[in-house]
């Protein structure tokens, strides 16, 4: 046999192994029996596997890197502490720690549900505008007029469909 | 509108005219959404969740459902207001001790409410009586859609919507039921349907969410998981479980009226008396009573129209519910007192049991 289980939140000897099967997916947690109880595990008003999972994965064994969100700031050592993540763009810079973990905790790791078309559509037409006016100063110092004129152009057909969803409500 | 006449305007939850559904007394949905290039809530500086608030009631005050709502900061409301809203279920517990920058704007009817800077920069809620899980979700998902129309949302095509907590990832949806358990409670089978829920990906809670305890024999079911299944599925599914629920619940209370009606009949009947005459009575004790008075009016024990009676004071006598009825300050104990009274006058007019029928309904 192998050495016995570690208590997944305070490494303590794990007496209480949990397993839920969910969609033919295994999701196992380890818990000592102090934990457990702390956690609810043994209430049957019901505790969150999730959250178990979710703190079971912060573990202070676990290794730590030196990553940092250039967003926010926002640190490894910080997730650990707090469980939550920093700004939306944490999730690019933790992906490395946020993917295995989604494993665990949901049912698929890819996102199948809505889609904020409105919002991504503006998005699209923001970023384009922002490459435009880049070409277009860059025509204008190598002075390529013919370019910038045509840059010039688009740029205003753009600013005008912006404009336009914009008061389209 | 103001605070003050939302809390005495009725609700979805109190309205005499709404509830319908013998074992699911509401259906909540709730949406987490986020800003997109703004640190989330419990990360952001005072002065940034300051911003994110400002942006939100605005873009809130500009929707349909919205149109008149109350649209208010959390540090305007006072302790009682907070604590009215928590037992309405239209704050969480957790936005009514934010500090700086937190806010909620809620409709009218207080079918829709929207805390802004909770965990997430919004959470949105739409809240209908009985069991109306697809109800719901049009609605929610109609204020989502025209709200996306004015602020950016931090999507990933991979992650979906991008929230605080990896545990929200994907749709960000949240669906739940209250259901009113008393028979499985009773023939002590809570146990074994938490087990089953829990391995089906649904999770089981008290009245008031996370840690709450289960009294008057409610329960909250809700997904446990958001991301790899669309909003559509996830209700599908959840529905799915709450129907056999519902089903093990019905079987429960056939065999209870079968193989030990006195027993039961017993319980109802002293619920009946104690609510009719106690002087004092804490607000778990009344709703172990109503809820038992519930059971009865399922068993026909009591005539369908007193459904809502019963449902308005799971509500309102809370403590929040029964200290706002009052002018000063109230100590628990007086409370205690004044929920009594509340309960004897009301339950004075009410019908009498008749216990005749087999009770089979």
């Amino acid at each position: 046999m192998a050495s016995p289980l570690k208590c997944d939140l305070c490494s303590n000897p794990a007496t209480v192994h949990l397993t839920q099967i969910v969609n033919n997916k295994v999701h196992k947690v380890d818990l000592c029996e102090s934990c457990a109880q702390a956690k609810g595990v043994t209430d049957p008003s019901g505790f969150s596997l999730a959250d178990l999972l979710l703190k079971a994965s912060l573990n202070p064994e676990s290794p730590v890197t030196g990553v940092r969100c250039e967003q926010c700031g926002f640190t490894q050592n910080d997730f650990k502490k707090h469980g939550r993540f920093g700004c939306p763009q944490c999730y690019q810079a933790f992906s490395g720690l946020v993917e295995p973990m989604l494993d665990n905790m949901h049912k698929g790791t890819a996102h199948t549900g809505k889609v904020p078309q409105k919002s991504l559509e503006r998005k699209t037409l923001h970023d384009r505008l922002g490459e435009l006016e880049l070409n277009l100063d860059d025509a204008v110092k190598t002075e390529r007029f013919e370019d910038a004129a045509r840059y010039r152009d688009e740029i205003t057909q753009l600013k005008q469909a912006f404009e336009q969803s914009k008061s389209a409500h | 509108m103001t605070i003050a006449s939302l809390l005495s305007t009725p609700s979805e939850l109190t309205d005499t005219a709404s509830s319908k559904c013998a074992i699911v007394l509401m259906t909540r949905i709730r949406l987490a959404r986020n800003l997109a290039g703004r640190s989330f809530p419990g990360w952001a500086r005072d002065p940034q969740r300051a911003e994110v608030l400002e942006i939100c009631r605005e873009a809130l005050g500009g929707t349909a459902p919205m149109k008149r709502s109350v649209n208010t900061t959390v540090s305007e409301l006072t302790d009682l207001q907070k604590q009215i809203l928590v037992e309405r279920h239209l704050i969480s517990r957790e936005l009514s001790g934010a500090k700086q920058g937190a806010g909620v704007v809620i409709n009218k009817d207080q079918t829709v409410s929207v805390m802004i800077n909770e965990e997430d920069h919004l959470r949105i809620q739409v809240l209908r009586a009985g069991f109306q899980l697809k109800k719901a979700w049009n609605v929610i998902n109609a204020l989502d859609s025209e709200l996306e129309e004015r602020l950016d949302y931090a999507y990933s095509p991979k992650l979906g919507y991008l929230t605080a907590c990896p545990t929200n990832l994907g749709t960000g949806l949240r669906a739940s039921a209250m259901m009113h358990l008393p028979a499985l409670v009773i023939s002590s089978q809570m146990e074994k349907v938490v087990r089953a829920v829990n391995q089906l990906g649904m999770v089981v809670r008290g009245l008031f969410g996370e840690g709450s305890d289960a009294s008057g024999s409610i329960f909250q079911i809700s997904n446990q998981t958001t991301l790899g299944e669309s909003e559509e599925e996830i209700i599908k599914r959840l529905g799915s479980v709450l129907e056999s629920i519902i089903e093990h619940e019905l079987n429960a209370r056939a065999r209870l009226v079968e193989t030990d009606a006195p027993k039961l009949y017993d319980k109802i009947g002293r619920a009946y008396g104690i609510l009719q005459n106690s002087h004092l009575l804490t607000s778990t004790e009344a709703m172990n009573l109503l809820s038992l008075l519930r059971l009865g009016i399922d068993l026909n024990i009591f005539p369908e129209s007193s459904r809502a009676v019963i449902d308005r004071l799971f509500i309102e006598t809370q403590p929040g519910h029964i200290q706002n009825s009052a002018r000063h300050d109230l100590e628990s104990i007086q409370r205690d007192v004044l929920r009594a009274d509340k309960l004897r006058t009301e339950f004075a007019a009410f019908a009498k049991p008749v216990f005749t029928s087999n009770g089979q309904n």
